[in-house]
């Protein structure tokens, strides 16, 4: 009773671990009573003891049979004599599943996925594509034309190869380094450019930093920059979709294994777990959370090494290969719709850009290491390599594809800065559905000065 | 422990009231709400007589709760036409979820402890009558709580979700803040999570100590995008709650956890709703205007009636009812008749939302302003357990304050 007691003192204070105490305790009495009437002896466990004979003893006799009721934490769990420490030695690591290797070759035939050439066609114009317009981005931000950017080097593979197994009803909750599945879904170079200057074509109206694109048509839930927070809120969003009737849609997000670190993703990975939400948690692990190697953000097999400890499934797979993430995309989202259960993915790549326009990794990690990661283990370049070998690869056609698409970005870019920023009143405007009176008021207050002291603001630049 | 276990089995005996059960522990009798008008005459009693001093149970003296600093006031009439019902406040509550639920096919109530009825009895009868997908636990992770509900009402489907103490916000506070407040603004209005409700208990409670006291409605009042109202009985808890489910804006509840029981009055059986944003005139008068929300508008309105009696001064009571957006017409034009104001609340002084009352009314009124604005609140120091009595804006610190005022 003493130790029952002794509860966390967190649980002390909700009030209710009484009422579940009493029902807790209330079954053991219950079942104490019923030994106590049939006068069988009360659970005869040996004491814990590290002497040898004493255990191998103890292991043989010791089973659940010889208590009478079970802890209700552990249902599942057996006795033994002997203190056995869990190590983490002890569990194997999960394995990278791969289809494709460094050359393009599939290592085993039955995992090719036989998709058509249009279909891999576009998963590699896509990559291509993302690639290019991160490279004059990213330029254009050192040249100070967008006040940040962040690039997804290294992992387009990821963010196609998902995109591709999922349908485009299912929702996205992504962290900011996911744009590839937004280029698979339809986003345009224009959409793209236009969220980064702010402009009046910017679907978000200007209120938000660079990168955090949102789109309602392509069910693509918008960004934000707190890290983990949408987790949580994708398996909320898993659970409403799977009320309705005839649900056929799973939800998805997208978080680095850094993110993995913050509570918010605890609490997503329980919530989903005890509350059977139709999920993917699909974990970018690319090694570093800005400077922080993944050595230094935890100390278990990842993040799939997570799951069996949330009761949940887990795939690890190689992320720089968009076969085997279009392989196992495609395979957790059959299985968290049929069983309406979540589950952890984690794909395995390297973050060859810096963290953002505002990082320089070259303070934190070798050359040389990256420079295997951007050549041989690219995955634009495996995917290169496995074309060529079906003779679907034409050089001069993917040539004058990145000549167009660096012709569209720079374009656009050109575009975009000429298009005026939104209304500035517009920074009143959604706070609420309706602005109350109290906005209202503010926002006439910046009315009148403005008209009184126009020179000091950039008004030309915005919309009237 | 031993004493802890003790005091827990005599819970359950029949000989337990109101008064000597624990804040947390609710009365299981009052099982059906809609069905079941309980003899709620001990809660009265309890409320009245002010439920603290020396009971006899088991035989044996022993000393209860200090904590009813405030006689519950009644809503003069129903707020809405029709057929009304006694309830308290829980059951006000749990009707009014029962209605949300009834009304929304897609409306879910989630929380701590919520499937079994809640632990202030909140939510009882609901997972029995919509199922366990509807109503149910969550895990014990109030960040998780926030979090799942903005993803349940990102769909357009209702959450109403319970936050077990109000003390417990803070770990979801990044979630309400960085997250419920801004999604529609920052998403161009592409996405919002304006279906989503939190309810939480708050306030003072005689015995509550550190972290079953606190009233936090001013780190929220800070955060555009946020709706937070209090209500001060049955009939504004009902109204309020069915308001903040319809609204399209993320609402809190602040319920003063006091009143779950305490507050007893006629609530219409029908669903209404009572407007956020609007404060309303309890009492009127012509000398002082007293301006609280929750419990302490119980204290104000007892006030009112002792600076009458003492002083012969007329006061004019307002309900706040809603922190954020909050009445700035009803108050400044009750100040610019009275000329005086006093601003009473639980939460500590500095920095308290009275702060931002006194600032807003010293530059609307200054020129009807006969003395200063005067703010009577719990003091800066966490809310303490034994020393609550002298913690407390109590009605004589209240009373103090007119004096003062009067006297400028």
């Amino acid at each position: 009773l003493l130790a029952l007691s002794s509860l966390s003192t967190r649980a002390l204070r909700t009030g209710g671990w009484k009422m579940s105490f009493l029902r807790t305790f209330g079954n053991v009495l219950c079942r104490q009573t019923s030994f106590v009437r049939s006068a069988r002896p009360i659970v005869s466990v040996k004491s814990l003891s590290s002497d040898t004979a004493t255990q191998q003893q103890g292991q043989q006799s010791a089973s659940n049979g010889t208590l009478h009721a079970k802890f209700p934490g552990a249902l599942e769990a057996s006795f033994v004599t002997s203190p056995k420490l869990s190590l983490p030695e002890s569990i194997e690591p999960i394995p990278i599943y791969r289809v494709m290797n460094s050359e393009g070759m599939i290592d085993d035939p039955s995992q090719e996925p036989n998709l058509d050439q249009t279909t891999v066609k576009k998963m590699f114009r896509d990559m291509v594509l993302l690639n290019t317009m991160d490279k004059i981005l990213y330029e254009s931000q050192r040249q100070g034309r967008i006040s940040f950017y962040m690039t997804n080097f290294g992992e387009e593979a990821s963010h196609i190869g998902s995109a591709a197994a999922l349908s485009p009803e299912d929702w996205v909750y992504g962290q900011y380094r996911e744009a590839g599945v937004l280029v698979w879904r339809g986003f345009t170079i224009s959409d793209f450019i236009n969220q980064c200057y702010g402009n009046a074509e910017d679907l978000g109206k200007g209120r938000q930093m660079p990168v955090h694109y949102g789109s309602r048509k392509l069910n693509f839930v918008t960004i934000s920059s707190p890290l983990g927070t949408q987790i949580p809120q994708a398996a909320g969003a898993a659970y409403a979709f799977k009320l309705q009737p005839n649900n056929q849609r799973c939800v998805i997000t997208y978080f680095g294994e850094g993110a993995a670190s913050e509570g918010d993703t605890h609490a997503a990975f329980n919530f989903a777990a005890t509350l059977d939400c139709p999920v993917i948690f699909f974990c970018r692990n690319n090694g570093f959370a800005i400077s922080t190697p993944s050595k230094e953000q935890y100390r278990g097999d990842g993040i799939a090494g997570r799951a069996a400890g949330y009761g949940m499934a887990a795939l690890r797979f190689d992320g720089t290969d968009v076969f085997a993430t279009y392989n196992a995309t495609k395979l957790a989202r059959e299985y968290v719709l049929r069983e309406n259960k979540p589950i952890i993915l984690e794909a395995m790549a390297y973050r060859i850009g810096h963290h953002s326009t505002s990082d320089d990794s070259t303070a934190y990690r070798p050359a040389e290491e990256l420079e295997v990661w951007n050549t041989v283990e690219h995955p634009i370049t495996k995917l290169k390599h496995y074309m060529l070998q079906r003779g679907w690869f034409d050089e001069n056609e993917e040539n004058e594809f990145v000549k167009s698409i660096r012709k569209q970005v720079l374009s656009q870019i050109n575009q975009s800065e000429r298009i005026l920023k939104p209304d500035w009143r517009e920074l009143f405007q959604d706070v609420y559905a309706e602005m109350p009176t109290h906005l209202k008021e503010q926002m006439r207050s910046m009315e009148e000065h403005v008209a009184q002291h126009r020179e000091h603001y950039p008004l030309k630049d915005f919309k009237q | 422990l031993f004493t802890k276990v003790i005091t827990f089995y005599s819970h359950f005996t029949p000989t337990r009231t109101a008064a000597n059960c624990p804040f947390y522990l609710a009365v299981p009798t009052l099982a059906s709400v809609k069905h079941h008008t309980p003899n709620m005459n001990f809660l009265r009693k309890a409320a009245t007589t002010g439920a603290m001093g020396l009971v006899p149970r088991n035989g044996r003296p022993t000393i209860l709760r200090h904590s009813s600093h405030f006689v519950y006031q009644p809503d003069a009439k129903p707020p809405v036409e029709g057929p009304t019902q006694k309830m308290n406040m829980f059951q006000a509550i749990n009707q009014a979820m029962d209605l949300a639920l009834e009304q929304n096919e897609s409306a879910l109530v989630f929380g701590e402890d919520v499937a079994f009825g809640g632990v202030f009895r909140c939510s009882m009868g609901l997972q029995k009558k919509y199922g366990k997908q509807r109503v149910f636990n969550t895990p014990l992770c109030e960040q998780g709580i926030a979090g799942f509900a903005i993803g349940v009402a990102n769909t357009g489907a209702k959450a109403i979700a319970e936050m077990q103490f109000a003390d417990y916000i803070f770990p979801a506070f990044d979630q309400i803040v960085n997250e419920a407040a801004k999604y529609r603004y920052r998403s161009g209005n592409l996405y919002d999570c304006g279906s989503l409700t939190f309810r939480a208990p708050c306030g003072a409670v005689g015995h509550g100590a550190c972290y079953h006291s606190q009233s936090p409605e001013a780190y929220f009042a800070h955060t555009p995008g946020l709706k937070v109202v209090v209500p001060r009985g049955p009939n504004k808890a009902k109204g309020l709650l069915l308001a903040c489910v319809r609204d399209n804006d993320p609402c809190i509840v602040f319920e003063p956890k006091t009143l779950y029981r305490a507050a007893v009055e006629e609530v219409p059986v029908a669903a209404f709703e009572s407007p956020i944003g609007k404060a309303d005139i309890l009492r009127a008068g012509t000398d002082v205007t007293l301006v609280g929300w929750g419990t302490q508008i119980h204290v104000l309105q007892e006030v009112a009636t002792m600076a009458k009696q003492q002083l012969d001064v007329s006061c004019e009571v307002i309900d706040l009812v809603s922190i954020l957006p909050w009445d700035k017409e009803t108050i400044c034009n009750s100040v610019k008749k009275t000329g005086r104001v006093l601003i009473a609340h639980e939460a500590p002084l500095t920095n308290g939302f009275g702060a931002e009352l006194a600032a807003t009314i010293q530059e609307e009124c200054f020129l009807h302003l006969e003395s200063p604005v005067l703010r009577v609140t719990g003091w800066d120091t966490p809310f303490p357990h034994v020393f609550e009595p002298f913690y407390i804006p109590d009605k004589h610190r209240c009373l103090a304050g007119i004096r003062k005022l009067i006297d400028y």
